[in-house]
């Protein structure tokens, strides 16, 4: 058990290793447009079969044609999840009507307490571009191991409640469903906005 | 025995008037609590100046509008993921001060005893490690609040 945790842990270093190494290539680049890591063609493309949180089967296909934003958490997290999606709540906010193209995934690593009835009441506290997504632990633990993004349930506390710990990267992925960007959580809300607003208007991309 | 019982209570007393105790010099300040919906756990937060000339030592916290409140840190951990976990104590250095904030040091509560909304004042007692107690007023945000 806790060689497994350890190798999880060894494999999530790695990939974390990987977009430091881009961020470099990035900047002597300085033609890219990305103000967030570049992540195109190092990951895979969007795809996974989930419960929504109206309770709806989904696969990604649901969300071609929308710029996706896949973000790992769960809703007993009362600091840092909302924290992020509070903050992607502003970005969507200051990207005004362009938001429409845009989804945010909040994909729960804690699946035996988030329902998709509690997971439609925590979403939509936030913002009515964000989805909640549940599922069994086999295909969750299949879409966080596709973007090697690690999470690990925590001993239980007194009262039989628990903490997961997880990854707090955001993965943007186009309408077409390809991985392009990485955003930490101390990424600010002007490189967010500045690089959606290319993906969700192309078309002046300069 | 009125005697006694005086010479005891002066005992108890003496103490506490001639060093003040470690709330008193406590200044807290925008204090707010992130509400979630189906009475999931809240974030507390809120700062904290130590005005005194020695150390203070938040050891607890607790408020009759949550079965259970806890100081708790969130951490990157070593795997770029994000992490909690309780603290026994937390040190406010004298003339220094402690920022409980968003992806930090927070109060972990849960199981509200009755429905909150955005707007409430909600009265959290933190506990000294001397056993003195600073009530404090935090203002109920909703879930989507920047900072
Ligand atoms: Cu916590």
């Amino acid at each position: 058990m806790k060689l497994l945790r350890f190798a999880r842990v060894a494999v999530f270093s790695i990939v974390l290793g990987a977009p430091l190494l881009l961020t470099a290539c990035q900047q002597q680049d300085s033609a890219s447009p990305w103000q967030l890591t570049d992540i195109s063609g190092h990951m895979p493309d969007l795809m996974f079969r989930l419960t929504d949180d109206q309770g709806k089967a989904v696969t990604a296909a649901d969300y071609r044609n929308k710029v996706t934003l896949l973000y790992f958490g769960y809703t007993h997290c009362p600091d840092v999840c909302p924290l992020t999606l509070a903050h992607l709540h502003v970005v969507m906010q200051r990207l005004g009507n362009l938001a429409d193209g845009a989804r945010i995934l909040f994909v729960s690593v804690d699946p035996s307490r988030d329902t998709p009835e509690v997971l439609h009441a925590y979403v939509a506290a936030f913002d009515s571009h964000a989805i909640g997504l549940t599922g069994s632990p086999s295909d969750i633990e299949a879409l966080t191991k596709r973007y090697r993004a690690a999470f690990s349930r925590e001993p239980d506390k007194r009262g039989g409640s628990y903490d997961v710990s997880h990854s707090s990267g955001i993965y943007v992925f186009d309408a077409s469903g390809k991985a392009r960007l990485l955003a930490t959580p101390t990424d600010s809300q002007d490189k967010l906005v500045h690089d959606l607003h290319l993906l969700l208007s192309p078309g002046d991309a300069k | 025995m009125i005697g006694r019982t005086l010479l005891l209570t002066l005992a108890i007393l003496l103490p506490l008037s001639s060093e003040a105790a470690q709330a008193d010099h406590i200044k807290a300040s925008n204090a707010w609590i992130r509400l979630l919906p189906a009475n999931l756990p809240a974030g507390g937060y809120v700062t904290l100046q130590n005005q005194g000339s020695s150390a203070a030592t938040l050891v607890s916290v607790h408020s009759t509008a949550y079965a259970s409140a806890m100081l708790h840190q969130s951490s990157a951990s070593e795997a770029g993921g994000s992490t909690m976990r309780m603290l026994d104590r937390l040190a406010i250095p004298a003339q220094g001060q402690v920022a409980l904030a968003p992806a930090g040091y927070h109060l972990m509560l849960e199981q509200a005893t009755h429905p909150l909304t955005p707007g409430d004042k909600i009265d959290i007692t933190l506990d000294f490690s001397d056993g003195s107690h600073l009530p404090v007023q935090f203002t109920v945000r909703p879930a989507n609040a920047s900072e």
